[in-house]
């Protein structure tokens, strides 16, 4: 028998080999990981950008393809952590190898760190691949770093927590795929991804501005062009609140054992 | 010390289903113990209480000392569990299986790739260490999980059914690597349904049945209290009546068949004797059924009949 390691240092180890096994699981399927999201947003910037984008003109002073260009980045980011958790998540509820951790010592809170920071490297990842594919349509200007790296950690950290709660909630694959299809597409496409909300009426800027993500993309446009069309001390706020709100109910579920502790 | 400590623990069910009505036992840290009872007896519950998989009802469980309810994490990490369902993630690799549950238990990987190497060696995995584990075969899979629950060398090893489905070759492979890991001083907790695994593996032993303990000793104690045994003789000859052999119930099942009942303080030379003085040839002799098991259907139905008789359920 070893010595047994520090309550910290067991954490710490038992964190990185969450994330390993996380990262290894997005490479391995890298056809629906990976390559995917790449496909799509080549698809969108030659329909969107350089086909009607070219009719469209220019949306806040900018060619059409460099306004949306971060928003489709930020979508991109959007869908792939909260996907990557939920799937992963949830395919482990389904498979039992989930027992693999919940008999471990490890702590709930911990658990939850682990999955998420799952999701947000898959996030960052996926975002980076589409970045690339957008430097080859346009050119990205940066502006604010500090505004790109926070915005997007924190819009991947917000929506990793929400693939890890809806797949406690999860009893089988219909409802892991019902939020995202009927809550998160819509609220991404209307958030701002390809359009500016001052385009819009009066009532529909009023309702796009009860719309969390519409923050979070103009945050991160922001740090693309400068220009945003929130608060940004509004929108940093609306990320960290949601953040730290969806983290404290993920572990209480953890606790709790909803749906994965009898 | 001991290693595992259950009191007074309770597990009632949503559906309503009382699993286990207050169950008081105790382990000694190095001993091969046997957890046996019928299917829905509560044993998978007791299980799945100790290693947290289940929230317990009411009661008291404590793993080397430290309390599932104040020392959690501690106490996790004093268990290594073999479920009884398979659990891992079926496409992961062998090597990978193993060298993960290290870390979720704070092994460094270093030590964990050589861990995973000695164990998967012993377990006569290490040429499959790359393959997908959906790939392996059935017996393969169930040494995985006691190979992955040995990962983080726990001191209490807890195996729920481990040779289910497994056929008698691999299963004694299997019964000797456990003998070894028990001489070792690691503690193990066995349930089965194969009895004879039971009697030739533990030294003392617990029967539930739904949701109690109804018997608690060691192994050749509770073997011992078994008052009558039946042998089967396999005649050379055949014969259309059972002989007569004065103090022994004997029974003629079949022409070369001969079923004789032993009671204790009675012995087999006499039989033999008189088998001989009659003329009757033996082939070969066995038991009619595993000891353990003639014990465990008497105190399992006695305990059913008491129930009956006191107008409660089991």
């Amino acid at each position: 028998m070893n010595a047994p390691a520090s309550r910290g240092r067991t954490d710490w180890i038992g964190f990185k080999t969450i994330i390993i096994r996380e990262f290894s699981r997005i490479v391995r399927i890298w056809g629906q990981t990976i390559l995917p999201p790449a496909v799509t947003a080549t698809l969108y910037f030659i329909i969107f950008g350089s086909l009607i984008g070219k009719r469209v003109g220019q949306v806040g002073g900018y060619d059409y393809l460099q306004f949306i260009a971060p928003g489709l980045i930020m979508m991109t980011v959007i869908t792939n952590s909260y996907a990557n958790v939920v799937s992963s998540f949830f395919g482990a509820k389904f498979g039992k190898h989930l027992e693999e951790l919940l008999v471990s010592p490890l702590p709930n809170w911990l658990i939850v760190s682990g999955y998420t920071a799952g999701g947000m490297l898959r996030g960052v990842l996926v975002g980076a691949v589409v970045t690339v594919v957008a430097l080859c349509f346009t050119r990205l200007a940066v502006q604010h770093v500090f505004a790109i790296i926070s915005a997007v950690l924190l819009t991947s950290l917000v929506f990793s927590l929400g693939g890890f709660i809806n797949a406690m909630f999860a009893k089988n694959f219909d409802q892991i795929s019902w939020f995202p299809t009927f809550v998160l597409t819509p609220l991404t496409y209307l958030g701002g991804v390809f359009y500016s909300v001052r385009m819009l009426p009066d009532w529909a800027q009023m309702a796009s501005h009860a719309n969390p993500i519409l923050y979070m993309v103009s945050a991160f446009r922001f740090g693309f062009l400068g220009t945003s069309d929130v608060n940004l001390g509004l929108a940093y706020l609306i990320m960290v609140a949601a953040a730290v709100l969806m983290f404290s109910l993920a572990v209480t579920l953890m606790h709790r054992g909803a749906g994965i502790r009898e | 010390m001991q290693a595992l400590v259950l009191r007074q623990l309770m597990k009632k069910y949503k559906n309503g289903v009382q699993a286990l009505k207050g169950i008081d036992l105790a382990v000694d840290e190095g001993d091969f113990f046997a957890l046996l009872g019928p299917n829905g007896a509560g044993k998978t519950t007791v299980i799945g209480i100790v290693t947290s998989l289940v929230n317990k009802t009411s009661g008291v469980v404590e793993v080397f000392g430290h309390d599932i309810d104040r020392e959690l994490e501690v106490a996790k990490s004093c268990i290594g569990i073999v479920p009884q369902e398979i659990n891992f993630n079926q496409f992961e690799s062998v090597f990978t299986i193993v060298v993960n549950q290290a870390g979720f238990y704070g092994v460094d990987r270093p030590i964990a790739k050589q861990r995973a190497e000695k164990y998967l060696k012993q377990l006569q995995l290490w040429e499959r260490r790359d393959s997908i584990a959906r790939s392996l075969s059935g017996g393969m899979k169930r040494r995985l999980m006691i190979a992955r629950a040995l990962m983080h060398e726990p001191q209490l090893l807890i195996l729920d059914e481990p040779t289910a489905g497994v056929d008698i070759e691999v299963r004694r492979t299997m019964w000797e690597f456990l003998r070894n890991i028990n001489d070792q001083g690691t503690t193990i907790i066995l349930t089965t349904h194969y009895l004879e695994e039971a009697e030739n593996l533990c030294r003392n032993v617990a029967i539930i049945d739904h949701g109690r303990i109804i018997e608690r000793d060691s192994m050749a104690n509770v073997l011992r209290k078994l008052q009558k045994e039946i042998f089967v003789f396999n005649l050379r000859d055949a014969r259309t009546t059972p002989p007569q052999l004065p103090g022994f119930r004997c029974t003629l099942p079949e022409a070369h068949t001969l079923e004789v009942e032993v009671s204790r303080g009675q012995n087999l030379n006499e039989i033999f004797g008189r088998l001989s003085a009659e003329g009757i040839e033996v082939d070969s002799m066995r038991n009619k059924v595993n000891r353990l098991e003639e014990m465990f259907i008497r105190l399992v139905d006695t305990e059913a009949k008491s129930a009956a008789a006191a107008g409660r359920t089991p």
